[in-house]
């Protein structure tokens, strides 16, 4: 690993903002916060899969992977950032290394010449060079090639270095944040700043998320200035340093990001979320106020509560009709990186029943609102195996399980709801308008007729009764030709002589007679 | 429960519906070596013959008794006797299924009569089955032109038996006009899993199953075979698909004590339990075969996968009854809303059964209509619903008779628990080949400022 990359990690794990990084002894800070990894017993994507994620929501930008096929090519287009301009995004860039790139070290030649290629192609505003384990392994300088890239042809060629073996998804993140802040930020500047500019950091607009809040924005007049990396362009990243305040949805991720805008800016950070009806308002609330405190004009915050009260009323009216389709209904919340109490909250508000929901990469003060929401802390749990999952469900401890993909199947091969609620969902839930999409998914999920047709015994789960003894086939089987004769008895197993009005079965089909009725039920 | 709507309009747009008389000559397409034989005018053959070589595309033997303003007037006795003699001395047909038309209907003949007549006459016709079939184009859709063709078949063909000698291992299947060739080629082979023998009546899976065969023929390429037909006063059961076809149940067990069930669907997982129950009560197995036993479990599995696109799915169908009621039932299984149902007959009982508010017995302009106010995401009907799926712009699963604008009509397999599974994931992937992609202004946010945007190759800020 090279040094500068090394003393990176080192920057990015000794966090100051961070609550548990603080509460560490020097000791164990220096070890930094990566859990080892168990072989056998991993799950989730690499370093250079968690800065694809940060980044590839800018959507004019060219991105393109340093790497043989299989990073970018197994890996792409398979998320859904929404973009409300450039497609270019979702293109899927990549040096597709061959090995002989790699034994005769032809790669940052050939990395070079994409860069050539995918700027004269495409005439992107940026392009962003992802490392991974195979150049990083073999010692290409990516760094030096977009810098000379950058030089010879004046698009800037950013380096993401972040290649897939130094660690979590979670430290990619952090990796692709600190290749913004480095090469990125503040290299452009806005037309007409306004006091009422925000940033907006670690919301990826999965499905239009993003534009369920922007109304709301709108109405107030707030605007995004800078988006990491919500339906984000170049320019918009570029321009983050300019904003007056930023607010980091739903995650530690990129708190280094939030933390050195301070730092390096001035610009004050809130952690918010816009998943649940009262964390939208709470979100909201805190912008406001920070906005003022940095110069807006104090009138913003009636405003504010104005919008607030209006919408919240709205909303629990939209939402009332759904309450006799999902009253006492159970559901199991199994969920991963966002907060999801409010949303907990907002169930509950509809009759639902929460029976369990996991505290995974939760923190202390996360645990006390969970306890606060739910009474107790019985029904906390952290990780579940996937076996205890479906035993759970199958019986019958849950009615619908909110969750992300990875647990999708534990549910639907247990014959249970499902509703998707992790990055890869195809629905938007964000803002107070989600909540209603979420619960129509929720009521879509938990009511349709199907789950009782599938849960209900197969034909040959319930003993026959009707039939009789059949005489062996006569002729050749249709099939195989193989003829039927004395040697071979038929394996129809006859009704229970004991079912059978008289001891002896009579030769006919039994209990088959015509009737009006008919199957009427299907 | 629907409510049955008769538009009040003079108007029909758009027909739905195919003639009554040329749902007869497909039912006598299923049987081997016939030619059917519309009684009218040679233009009522024409274009039945065209609607059906558009959908199958095979040739099709459809003749005509051509009948002229004369015979019109007079009789068309000698034109039927005629048009036999000259198939015969063509053709050699073994069996020729008369039809009668609009046209003969309005004047009132008696041809039944005519025909007991002609074939006492004219002994050398002995060797050419002769049935007819009522079936004014005024009177039902083409459901019910095969049903009564059906009916006239067994009635000319099936032996009064009074005392009961059933072959055990064999059933009747009689299967409803809205069952593809690949339809029964599933049906027969879940019956033969069970070690069954069926005679398929009428059997149009080894005719217009669309073949090449070894010799130029006149007369339909298969069929059910003729001696065959008298054999289903044996069958131990009878097994109707569709409530179409409980008139020649009925008929099978009057004359012949045949007990029947009939299975008005055999598409989704509950009807096809009801009929796999059965065939594990008809041959005494109370463990299916395993190929049975797998296809259920993929099809659960099928369904599992296919609910996140069916839930709250809006559906605009128009169909025959039976095929309207097995697919609208289908789909209401998997959490879909039928918000058009459109159909061409009264004649059945099902109707009020369909799951739907109301039933239009109506046009594909009813329809299109009533699929746009109720906001349709999904449209299920034949090949000339492609207007309404341009105008919509909602797209079009094509259903039902005719195709004419995709090829392999005849495979489409959508009965049992394979084509159960086929049919969820084709309407599962029509929803996903629309993907909407999120815009902003979904959701009422104003778009991004201009500034933003990266302009190709001109100085930024």
């Amino acid at each position: 690993m090279a040094d500068a990359l090394k003393d990176k990690i080192a920057d990015v794990f000794d966090e100051p903002a961070c609550g548990t990084n603080v509460s560490k002894s020097e000791q164990q800070r220096k070890k930094g916060c990566a859990k080892p990894l168990t072989p056998g017993a991993a799950a989730g994507g690499c370093a250079f899969d968690g800065a694809k994620i940060v980044l590839q929501p800018i959507v004019d930008v060219a991105h393109l992977v340093h790497a043989p096929l299989a990073c970018e090519g197994n890996g792409w287009d398979n998320r859904g950032a929404a973009s409300s301009g450039s497609e270019r995004y979702r293109t899927g860039f990549t040096t597709d290394m061959t090995e002989l790139d790699i034994v005769m070290g032809h790669g940052e030649k050939k990395l070079f010449r994409a860069i050539r290629e995918v700027i004269a192609a495409e005439a992107p505003p940026a392009v962003f060079v992802y490392a991974t384990c195979v150049p990083a392994l073999i010692g290409d300088d990516i760094d030096a090639v977009c810098k000379a890239a950058t030089q010879k042809f004046g698009t800037p060629c950013i380096p993401v270095n972040a290649p897939g073996y130094v660690g979590s998804k979670n430290l990619g993140n952090k990796l692709a944040g600190e290749a913004m802040l480095d090469h990125v930020i503040g290299t452009m500047e806005p037309e007409a700043p306004t006091p009422y500019d925000i940033n907006i950091v670690g919301d990826y607009n999965l499905s239009g998320e993003l534009w369920q809040v922007k109304p709301l924005l709108d109405k107030l007049g707030i605007r995004i200035l800078g988006s990491l990396a919500a339906d984000a362009r170049y320019k918009q990243v570029a321009c983050m340093h300019r904003a007056r305040v930023t607010m980091m949805v739903c995650s530690k991720a990129l708190i280094n990001v939030a933390r050195k805008l301070e730092e390096r800016y001035g610009i004050p950070f809130f952690e918010g979320s816009f998943y649940g009806i009262s964390d939208t308002s709470d979100s909201l609330r805190e912008m406001c106020r920070l906005l003022i405190a940095r110069g807006a004009d104090p009138e913003l915050m009636d405003r504010c509560e104005a919008l607030i009260a209006e919408e919240e009323a709205k909303i629990w009216a939209e939402l009332e009709p759904f309450r006799p389709r999902v009253e006492g209904r159970k559901v199991l919340l199994y969920t991963g990186g966002h907060k999801s109490w409010s949303v907990v909250a907002a169930l509950q508000e509809l009759g639902m029943e929460v029976i369990g929901t996991s505290v995974r990469k939760a923190t202390e003060e996360d645990k006390d609102r969970v306890v606060d929401i739910m009474g107790d802390d019985k029904h906390m749990f952290d990780n579940m195996s996937p076996r205890d999952m479906y035993r759970l469900l199958k019986s019958a401890g849950a009615d619908v399980l909110m969750s992300g993909g990875r647990s999708q199947f534990v549910a639907l091969k247990a014959k249970i709801p499902w509703v998707d609620v992790n990055q890869e969902k195809h629905e938007p839930y964000a803002g107070y308008m989600g909540m209603v999409d979420l619960v129509r998914a929720i009521d879509r999920s938990v009511n349709n007729p199907m789950w009782s047709e599938l849960r209900a015994p197969a034909p040959w789960d319930e003993p026959l009764t009707e039939g009789g003894v059949l005489p062996a086939p006569k002729g050749n089987c249709p099939v195989t030709g193989i003829p039927a004769g004395p040697t071979k008895p038929a394996a129809f197993v006859p009704v229970d002589p004991q079912t059978l009005p008289s001891a002896t079965p009579p030769a006919r089909v039994a209990g088959f007679v015509s009737s009006a009725t008919d199957f009427e039920d299907c | 429960m629907a409510k049955l709507v008769h538009p009040k309009r003079a108007l029909s747009t758009n027909p739905l519906k195919s003639s009554t008389p040329l749902g007869a000559a497909l039912a006598y397409l299923g049987i081997e070596k016939s030619i059917p034989l519309f009684h009218g005018s040679q233009g009522c053959t024409a274009f039945a013959m065209v609607h059906l070589v558009r959908h199958f595309k095979e040739a099709v033997p459809l003749q005509t008794t051509a009948m002229n303003e004369v015979s019109t007037i007079l009789g068309g006795a000698d034109q039927i006797e005629e048009a036999i003699e000259n198939l015969r001395a063509k053709s050699s047909p073994k069996f020729i299924g008369i039809a009668s038309t609009a046209l003969t209907e309005t004047r009132g003949e008696d041809v039944p009569g005519e025909l007991k007549e002609i074939v006492r006459r004219r002994k050398d016709f002995a060797d050419t089955q002769v049935v007819y079939a009522s079936t004014p184009d005024f009177d039902g859709a083409l459901q019910d032109g095969w049903a009564k063709a059906v009916e006239a078949i067994l009635d000319a063909m099936v032996p009064a038996v009074t005392e009961r000698d059933p072959d055990l291992r064999q059933v009747t299947l009689l299967t409803g006009s809205h069952l593809t060739p690949g339809d029964i080629d599933e049906l027969v082979r879940m019956i033969r899993a069970f070690g069954l023998e069926p005679i398929v009546l009428p059997d149009i899976s080894t005719s217009l199953d669309g073949h090449v065969s070894d010799d130029w023929s006149g007369t339909s390429l298969g069929g059910t075979k003729l001696e065959d037909i008298p054999k289903v006063a044996r069958s131990a059961f009878t097994l109707a698909i569709g409530e179409q076809m409980r008139g020649a149940a009925k008929l099978i067990e009057d004359r012949a004590m045949v007990p029947y069930r009939v299975f008005q669907s055999v598409t989704g997982l509950k009807p096809v339990d009801a009929l796999v129950r059965t065939l594990m009560g008809l041959s005494g197995l109370q463990d299916p075969p395993p190929s049975i036993k797998r296809d259920r479990s993929r099809l659960v599995d099928a369904a599992l996968d296919a609910h996140f696109f069916t839930g709250g799915l809006k559906v605009a169908i128009g169909a025959d009854p039976d095929l309207l009621f097995a697919l609208s039932n289908a789909l209401t299984s998997m959490g879909a809303e039928i918000v058009t149902a459109v159909t061409t007959s009264q004649h059945t009982p099902l109707l009020e059964r369909i799951p739907a508010d109301e039933v239009i017995l109506g046009d594909l302009g009813d329809f299109e209509r009533s699929a746009g106010e109720n906001g349709a995401q999904i449209l299920l009907t034949h090949s000339h619903g492609r207007h309404a799926e341009h105008r919509l712009h909602v797209p079009l699963v094509r259903v039902g008779f005719p195709v004419f604008d995709r090829i392999g009509a005849q495979d489409v397999t959508r009965v049992g628990y394979r084509g159960s599974r086929a049919f969820l994931y084709e309407i599962a992937n029509t929803v996903q080949s629309q993907h909407h992609r999120a815009r902003p202004e979904d959701f009422g946010a104003a778009p991004i400022e201009k500034e933003f945007e990266h302009v190709p190759h001109t100085a930024t800020c």
